[in-house]
Parts: C-alpha cells; structure tokens; sequence
C-alpha cells in the first residue's frame, strides 16, 4: 500500500460522506421543532406563513416536500436563492437542522393559501386555464404538467403549489421572469415565467391560493 | 394604411390575415417569428381554434359537448386506462399543447390529408383507423369501436380543430410531423446519449426511463418499458423520436438542445426495451424485416448483446390482440 492509494482510500470516504451528508441527511421532528423557533416569526407556528398583500409574503411551509424545503434552505445559504432575510436565518441553521426543520414543516397539515378571493372571475378562469391547460399560443405549458394533479407537488422538485399564498406565487413567479431567482432546475420554471404576463401571473396565483393543498384539506372544505 | 382607399385595405387586412396568422401564433415561443413569415409563403400554416374558441364558436351545442369529450379523451386517455389503454401515456404525451402545436405532430392535420394510403398498413386509411392505429402502438392498447362514442368524439375533436384548413391541401404542412434535425456530426452514440438523458430528461421521466405517476395519476411519460408505447409505434423510429426530443423537449424549451444531443438521446431511449409490437410473428428477425426498416428493434445492443424487440412481453394488455392490426381492406379492389 503507498500514499497514493491510501489518500485515494481517504477521498472516495471524504465523497462518500459529504454525498450522504447532502442527500440523505434524516431529519428529526422534535429537533425540528425546536429548530424552527425562530422562523416562527414570519412562518408562523403552525407554518402556515402570511400573505402579505404590496410586501413580502412569507410562503406557508407545512406539508411542503421536507427534501424541497432542505433545498431551498442550502440555496439560500449558498446564494444559489437570493433573499436578504432568509439568507440570515439559513445562514443560522448547520446541516442537520435543515433536514430537521424541512422534516418538521412537512409533516405539519398544509393550511389554506390567502390572497385569492378578491380576484374576479375573469382572472380566476385564465387562472384555471394556465394551472390546468396553459397557454400555448403563448407557449406557456401548464402548472400541473410539472406540479402535478391540481398543483400539489411532484416529488421533491416540484413543490406543491396549491394552497400557496397567493402574494408569495407572485412574488415567486416575477422574480423568474425578471432572472431574479433561478434556482430551479433546468431553468424548467424560468423558461415559462419569462412568457407570462403581469396579468397571468396574477391570475395563476390568485387561482392555486384558492386550491386544497391536501387530500386531507379537500374533503373537509 | 389608415389612409388607403377601403379596397386595398381589405386586400392588406386580407393578406396580413394569411402571413399574420404564421406570425402570431406561438409567437413568443423560441421559434423564430420569421420563420414563421417565411414558412407562410409556400406552406400551409393554420392555426387551430381553441377551446376558448369553442365556447364561442356557432356550431350545434351538442356537437360542442362531444368535441369537448373528444379535447378530454385526447388530454385524459387514461381515462379509458385497462379498455382502450394499456400503459402509462395519453395522446397529449406526445401531440403536446393539446394536438395543436407545430412541430409536435398537431393532429388536426390528420383531418385533411385522409382518407389517404398509409405505407405502415398497406391500404388507404381513413381518420378513424388512423387514430385506432394509435390506440394498437402508442397506447399499446386496443382501439375504441369504429363509430362509438369515443371515436366519434376524438375524430370530432380532430376535424374541429383543423376548421378552415383546406381539405387535401396543395401545399406541405407547416409544423407537420416531428421533423427530425439536421444529420448529427457524430454517429449517435449510446454513452453520450445515456448521460445527455439523465443531465437532461431524468428530473421528469426518471433515470429509469419510468416517468411519472403521482397519487395514481398521470405526471411524466415514460419514455420506455412497460408503461410506455411498444415497439410498433411511431415514436419507437430514432428520427422520430429525436425529431420529437429537439423539437418540444425539455418541457418549455424547445430547440433548446444541440442536433447532436437530441439524435444521442434518441438512440439512447430507442435502445432501450418496451412492449412487444403487437405485429410480431414470434420471430424477432423475422418482425423486424417485415416491420423494422426504421427502428432498432431487433439489432443487437452493442453493450451488453442484447437483441431488442427479442421477447414476448406485451405489458399490462398481456395477450390481448388489438382488433385493428392487420384487418384486411379493400380486398374486392386487389384486382384492379
């Protein structure tokens, strides 16, 4: 055995760790809990966050996808997301309390999006229509052709979208339109903000605010 | 124009209609718009209506709601998952944008160019066997009856949406077909198209080719195995599929991949196993020279030896024959 062999035996258990370390990194609901005292502030205990109409909504988290959360979270403290605030507090929590806190808001019961009842008809049909069908005219595939049957996630990639705040869609949405967030894969979300209108925005937002964000939701509305 | 007699307003207005409607549809997609205008000079280019347009339109109500049914049936075929279909796909899996978009083989084209001979089955087909076709391959099902409900209302869905084009058109067809990029510099390779596949493709139809159900319902379609089309489909051909990979993926951005790319990725997703065509004579070889000119089916998989097609696996139908394939036509005309 030389030095070689032995540093090369000392990289590929380095790699292995950092990959399990990212990928399959158990996170824990009490310490979660625990955790997640201080995005209470904005998130709410029960994370169902706050839509906040002329300013920054703060998107509801429970019953999002734990590993979409955690993501989000590395994308923050990495600046691969861009948010003054969160970039504070992600900054504030190590790796296993991602993965803790990500697990803890996902297990709580998704609770019903704000900010889609004062919109009209009119805009809640092109809502429909984009969330359903898209716009291809326009190019605009639809929401639920990666987000899923009625918007509620795919996997841990594409977050659920209904029952989001409507103010925290908007918000989301303009920043891909405009390249100010892009951590998306592929530019999958990108690509498509970037043709939808102020107004088609607005509609789709007002649209998903307004859907069941669970199962569970849904049969008790 | 403001200030031209009204005659030659009409001629411009009639005119700007012609090229205006190659401009304006999908206009802020990456096609390039001046293509488009150039495409209007010597192809048909037509523009499908809607199903806002349907709402609308001046046409019997009943005929609104099986056209409806129709635009479902198309958008929704697992609806008819375990009678008519057999695998994991709908229509607009592959005819993305609900059949109407170019250059993702818009359906309603099929309403105007049949009755028409067909080289796949030797006889002229109307739209009716041409969309049982695609029950037979592409859904690796077996066809909703000739005249039923569910016929009545695709074809119905169909010829709608192809409203106003003209019937046997003189001219090739804008947006027709998935045409296929240009020949690649590289034979395509199998290595580069299964890392090209997982970079690009795998977010959605997963590294195993599997795509994707969610709660028991249909996300992304596999691009091969069991839930995918078998082996006689269209899309099984590796210039079909490349043309439909540089065309329309991924989902949004279209054109987005190099030639390359798309034929590497296509050969890498049509070498690899799926249903058994329901053609099949129970002679790999034999299927394939009768069958096969344009397919990998029945060549041997470089890497590993593995004869494609080789296998009697028909997926969920299992030994169901569908009804349509090789029904004789015409059989009081073979004389002439």
């Amino acid at each position: 055995m030389n030095n070689t062999y032995v540093s090369r035996v000392g990289l590929c258990v380095g790699i292995t760790l950092i990959a399990a370390g990212a990928v399959a990194q158990e996170g824990n609901m009490e310490r979660g809990q625990a955790a997640a005292a201080s995005c209470s502030a904005c998130h709410q205990a029960d994370g169902s966050g706050m839509n906040v109409p002329d300013g920054e909504s703060w998107p509801r988290l429970a019953g999002l996808d734990a590993d979409y959360i955690a993501k989000q979270l590395h994308d923050f403290k990495a600046g691969r997301r861009d948010n003054a605030t969160m970039a504070t507090f992600a900054n504030m929590l190590n790796d296993q309390q991602i993965a803790d806190v990500a697990a803890y808001y996902s297990q709580l019961p998704a609770t019903q999006g704000q900010g889609g009842d004062e919109a009209n008809e009119t805009l809640l049909a092109r809502g429909q229509q984009l969330a359903e069908r898209g716009d291809w005219n326009a190019y605009i595939v639809s929401c639920q052709s990666c987000h899923g049957p009625g918007g509620k996630g795919v996997g841990d990639t594409f977050p659920g979208i209904a029952g989001q705040h409507a103010g925290y869609i908007h918000t989301q949405l303009t920043a891909w339109k405009n390249e100010t967030r892009s951590n998306d894969p592929q530019n999958l979300m990108g690509a498509i903000a970037k043709r939808m209108s102020d107004d088609d925005i607005q509609a789709v937002s007002a649209w998903y605010a307004k859907q069941p964000a669970s199962a569970d939701q849904e049969s008790t509305q | 124009m403001i200030t031209c007699p009204r005659p030659l307003v009409l001629a411009l207005t009639g005119c700007s209609l012609t090229v205006g409607i190659g401009i304006s549809v999908y206009a802020t997609s990456v096609l390039a718009q001046e293509e488009r205008a150039d495409a209007a000079l010597n192809q048909l280019v037509h523009e499908p209506p809607t199903m806002e347009d349907l709402e609308s339109a001046d046409i019997h109500p009943e005929l609104k709601k099986v056209i409806r049914y129709g635009h479902d049936l198309f958008t929704n075929t697992q609806q008819l998952r375990g009678e008519n279909v057999f695998n994991d796909m709908n229509c607009s899996s592959c005819h993305l944008g609900e059949g109407r978009v170019p250059f993702s083989a818009p359906v309603w084209t099929a309403a105007i160019t049949l009755p028409d001979f067909r080289g796949k089955n030797q006889h002229v087909n109307n739209l009716e066997e041409r969309i049982a076709g695609c029950f037979a391959y592409s859904m690796n099902g077996v066809p909703p009856e000739y005249g039923s409900d569910e016929m009545l209302a695709l074809s119905a869905y169909h010829q709608w949406l192809a409203t106003g084009a003209p019937m046997y058109p003189d001219k090739p067809i804008y947006g027709r077909g998935f045409p296929a990029p240009e020949e690649p510099t590289e034979d395509p390779s199998y290595a580069r198209g299964e890392t090209a596949y997982q970079e690009n493709c795998s977010i959605c139809h997963q590294e195993n080719g599997a795509g994707h159900y969610e709660n028991d319902e249909y996300v992304f379609p596999p691009p091969w195995g069991d839930g995918s089309n078998n082996w006689g489909a269209g899309i099984a051909r590796l210039e079909t599929m490349a043309g439909f990979i540089y065309q329309n993926m991924p989902l949004g951005q279209p054109r987005s991949l190099s030639d390359q790319q798309a034929w590497d990725i296509a050969y890498y997703i049509t070498s690899q196993e799926r249903p058994q065509d329901p053609r099949y004579t129970g002679d790999v070889a034999e299927t394939a020279e009768r069958f096969h000119g344009r397919s990998l089916y029945g060549q041997t998989r470089e890497h590993d030896g593995h004869v494609l097609g080789d296998h009697d696996n028909f997926g969920e139908k299992g030994d169901i024959k569908p009804w349509n394939v090789g029904m004789p036509r015409f059989e009081n005309l073979s004389e002439e």
